[in-house]
């Protein structure tokens, strides 16, 4: 006796075609995103291509669209880089290690856990007015480096802490028993052992974290960094622009030469971030391993 | 560094969090409570975040309904804030963030399960390496680069086929936000199917049932509260998305069914009366803290709504 | 232990670097390229391009000075200005009683300088065929507040019946007070229901692209675009008049030529670099003015400014 009828047999193989078709449906569109990115980079890379020389790099931002160039966006976008790690990378770690290592895991914690994840989800832009009245209106910081870092710098630290309280969790519990048997303090076992064990997870979500900064672009338009600006900034309290800015100030304008200008701009931010997410890559491989 | 072996005698019971963890005598090291104050502040930060961003927008929204009446903020049709005679109705700016985000939610939910169902069910571990970091890739591009996406090709290559479609509209900023999340929804569903265990997946082909069945069948159920809340955080992001919509679907409050007509999504009007840095007081200054004071009250909504789904509703295995 | 170090490396290094940058005095020294120190504008995005170029142009005689222009619209920018924040507002209309009681109050000494002139440019897409002129009063029955105008042949029976679609500066821009002032004979008073942005290019943008649209905004961003847009002839009484260069400086296209001006704090004055910088400005504007597409004014005017200034 067979176990299949014939028409349970028409069945199966109906079923199996379903299956079939289904299967490279899914596969189709997935493959139909690879090939949008594709044609997103291509697209700009073509537009911009003519405009990318050292000459735009190295000239400010003008009027004449032959003249214009990047370079005080480029020197503001490295200056929020760098004042925006500065800040969010120690806040964020040591709000990690408190609640991952020090903090009585109680409703509190789970508390400050569940508000974290909240901030994670809030529109940037929302961050945007926080800086607005915070720190350029109340604490007068005017539209600085300084203000932009530092609303840059709440914007990302629920997801530093996240990353990193992930980073810190993967450490096995026994390299810090360990240490407690030898009769170090709590700290001294977290700076000691935890931090570096777990220092690469960190950083990577660090970086990744900063990629997310400097594509930003409400929060600052929401401080005021929306002008025209044609000298690089000498310290934290200089008016500033930055990439995104640039790049959405020239694509509303109507002539096509900015519009070309601005892809050539988002070929220099796509390399910055290139370069930034492959240096996580990186430092995750080259120190993944040692720890194993 | 090295380990300092203390030998004083323990003198009082040793707190809870160091019992296990420290065999030296509970005083106080002052150098451990100054770290430990720093890092419960660093920690609490996040706290005043929050609070600062709850008293700032009630303060400044509370002055404007004393100036707006409620009713007409979330009844009116009209939103012509500043101008004479001013009408302060939120619906056109909420209908216009719902018709972005719903056209970005009709590509980014089916294209993003679908990925995420190829990626854990039938791609092969080569693929998985190339085809993910793309997607990670494609999550990654800077907003600004959508909206110019958006204007430079997008609204074109629509205008083409539809040739009524206005420079401003709503279906190219709605198409490039979707482009925008869908790696988002592609990724966490993908990260929840795999988390249900192969043995669910391998008991029901030994039943007979095709792959199709078992994805639709077994691994998208088993999986539906991590794939619902990455619908809800895809939905979440879509519509606080704020350049892309501000380059491409214009400033146009306009309740209108067509999607080829310019709109003005909550988002894009902050931007509009803050170009150039709103000064303080008065009821521009206000009308963007209502708004956002919405903008923020939804997303926190959605953001919750997904947390909850996801712990209540989370089937755990072994 | 390596790690440790690491970090203090990295953190002195930071530290030192943020103060070492923290300790720029903004001070002015001497003249031209030795000049330091900042100037800001903000205000009209009419008279922006003027001023852009100006700033642009002044980077190349004095460097070190920071110049940024910002585009909140004359409104925004008088709001600031009032307050303190600007050293100089641009602005497409002169102020307001009202802005100027408040400088008063605020103790803020300013100076009224005339830059150019501009004919404010009433366009519509390049593929609108029917339009040929308007009138002041067509221009008014669109505009007005509470205006029932939504199709093209609303206005003229033979034009066709095609929705008619507004863009226009909003409520911070002084053209938009200028115009609502001199069409619909308040200034402020406009029907709501248009595209309005204080950023001219996105009216531009639109109005390109909509056969539909019809729209106004500072004649250098028709000149700019020449290709993309269709200028409309404007009748006041005498005839349609297309604007250009002669027709604004001889005031024939009315009633919509008007000058825009900067206003200066006097206090800010003092600043080498700010004094410097509205010399160029006067000195230059003529010149910039043509190149970005408005109308230089006569020199006299220029002379005069600039004999107030130095007497302030």
């Amino acid at each position: 006796m067979a176990f299949h009828s014939t028409t349970e047999h028409r069945n199966l193989a109906k079923r199996h075609l379903k299956s079939k078709v289904f299967a490279a449906f899914c596969g189709a569109v997935t493959w139909s995103s690879v090939v949008l990115l594709v044609v997103l980079l291509y697209q700009v890379s073509v537009d911009g291509f003519r405009w990318l020389d050292w000459q735009f790099i190295d000239s400010f931002p003008s009027r004449f669209p032959e003249r214009a160039g990047i370079k005080s966006a480029l020197v503001g976008t490295i200056w929020l880089i760098l004042l925006v790690a500065l800040i969010s990378i120690p806040v964020g770690v040591s709000a990690a290690l408190y609640l991952e290592e020090f903090a009585t895991k109680g409703r509190i914690s789970k508390m400050i856990e569940v508000n974290i994840a909240n901030l994670a989800g809030v529109p940037s832009i929302v961050y945007g007015i926080l800086g607005l009245a915070i720190f350029v209106r109340y604490f007068a910081l005017e539209r600085s480096l300084l203000s932009g870092a530092l609303t840059m710098s709440l914007l990302i630290l629920p997801v530093i802490i996240i990353a990193s309280r992930e980073a810190i969790k993967t450490v096995p519990v026994s390299i810090r028993y360990a240490a407690y048997s030898l009769g170090a303090t709590k700290w001294q076992t977290t700076w000691a052992h935890v931090l570096p064990a777990s220092f690469p997870g960190i950083m990577t979500g660090v970086i990744l974290a900063l990629s997310r900064a400097i594509g930003e672009t409400a929060p600052l338009v929401m401080i005021g960094a929306l002008t025209f600006v044609a000298f690089l900034p000498e310290g934290p309290m200089d008016s500033f622009t930055a990439l995104p800015i640039q790049i959405y100030n020239w694509v509303s304008r109507p002539q096509q030469e900015f519009h070309e200008l601005a892809a050539a701009g988002i070929i220099v931010l796509l390399t910055v971030l290139l370069l930034m997410n492959s240096t996580a890559i990186y430092i995750r491989n080259k120190t993944e391993k040692r720890l194993r | 560094m090295t380990v300092e072996l203390n030998q004083k005698k323990v003198t009082e019971a040793p707190r809870e969090a160091d019992r296990v963890t420290s065999l030296q005598s509970s005083k106080i090291r002052w150098g451990e409570l100054g770290i430990r104050i720093w890092l419960a502040f660093c920690a609490l930060i996040s706290v005043f975040t929050t609070i600062a961003i709850i008293v700032l927008l009630a303060s400044e929204t509370l002055k404007f309904f004393t100036a707006v009446s409620p009713a007409e903020f979330f009844l009116g049709t009209t939103w012509t804030p500043l101008f004479e005679p001013s009408a302060f109705g939120v619906l056109p700016l909420l209908w216009g963030t719902f018709l972005v985000t719903l056209g970005a939610a009709v590509i980014a939910i089916p294209a993003g399960l679908a990925s995420a169902i190829y990626l854990s069910e039938y791609a092969s571990d080569r693929v998985r390496g190339i085809v993910k970091p793309i997607l990670e890739l494609l999550a990654g591009i800077p907003t600004v680069v959508y909206g110019y996406f958006a204007l430079t090709f997008v609204t074109p290559t629509l205008r083409n086929v539809f040739s009524d479609l206005q420079v401003f509209n709503a279906l190219s900023a709605a198409i490039v936000v979707g482009i925008m999340i869908l790696p988002m929804v592609a990724t966490l569903s993908d990260n929840a199917m795999r988390a249900v265990p192969v043995s669910l997946r391998q008991g029901a082909y030994a039943l007979g049932a095709t792959s199709y069945e078992v994805t639709t069948k077994v691994v998208v159920p088993a999986s539906l509260s991590g794939v619902m809340a990455s619908f809800l955080l895809a939905i979440s992001r879509a519509i606080g998305e704020t350049m892309a919509v501000t380059l491409a679907a214009g400033q146009t409050p306009n309740i209108s069914l067509s999607m080829f007509e310019s709109i003005q999504t909550m988002t894009a009007y902050i931007v509009q009366v803050s170009l150039g840095d709103t000064p303080t007081g008065g009821i521009a200054y206000q009308t963007l803290f209502a708004v956002a004071t919405l903008l923020f009250a939804i997303t926190l909504a959605i953001n919750i709504l997904s947390q909850l789904i996801l712990n209540r509703f989370r089937e755990v295995y072994e | 232990m390596k790690f440790a170090r690491w970090i203090h490396v990295v953190f002195a290094a930071g530290i030192s670097f943020f103060l070492s940058s923290c300790s720029q005095e903004e001070e002015a020294v001497g003249q031209g390229s030795e000049l330091r120190g900042a100037v800001s504008l903000d205000g009209s995005s009419t008279v922006y391009p003027i001023s852009e170029a100006i700033a642009e142009e002044f980077l190349s005689i004095a460097p070190r000075v920071r110049v940024t222009v910002g585009v909140s619209g004359t409104g925004g920018g008088f709001k600031k200005f009032l307050s303190g924040e600007i050293d100089i507002n641009d602005a497409s209309r002169t102020i307001k009683e009202s802005e100027e009681a408040e400088a008063e109050a605020s103790g803020i000494d300013f100076l009224e300088i005339p830059v150019a002139f501009d004919g404010l440019s009433v366009v519509v897409n390049p593929n609108n065929t029917w339009v040929d002129w308007l009138t002041v009063d067509e221009l008014q029955m669109i505009w007005q507040p509470g205006s029932m105008v939504d199709s093209w042949d609303d206005i003229r029976a033979d034009w066709p019946a095609r929705p008619i679609r507004l863009y226009g500066p909003g409520t911070d821009s002084g053209t938009f007070d200028y115009f609502t002032e001199v069409i619909n004979g308040e200034s402020g008073a406009s029907r709501p229901d248009y595209t309005a942005s204080e950023d001219d290019n996105v009216l531009v943008q639109g109005i390109s692209g909509d056969e539909n649209a019809l729209g106004f905004f500072g004649y250098a961003y028709y000149i700019e675009n020449k290709e993309s847009l269709k200028i409309v002839p404007v009748d006041g009484g005498s005839g349609p008049v297309v604007p250009t260069a002669q027709t604004i400086n001889e005031g024939t296209y009315s009633p919509l030529s008007r000058p825009v001006f900067i206003y200066l704090n006097a206090e800010s004055l003092s600043r080498p670099e700010v004094r410097s910088f509205v010399d160029f400005y006067i000195d230059n504007a003529g010149a910039i003015a043509s190149e970005v597409g408005y109308i230089a004014l006569p020199t006299e005017m220029y002379e005069t400014s600039k004999n107030a200034v130095r007497a302030k």
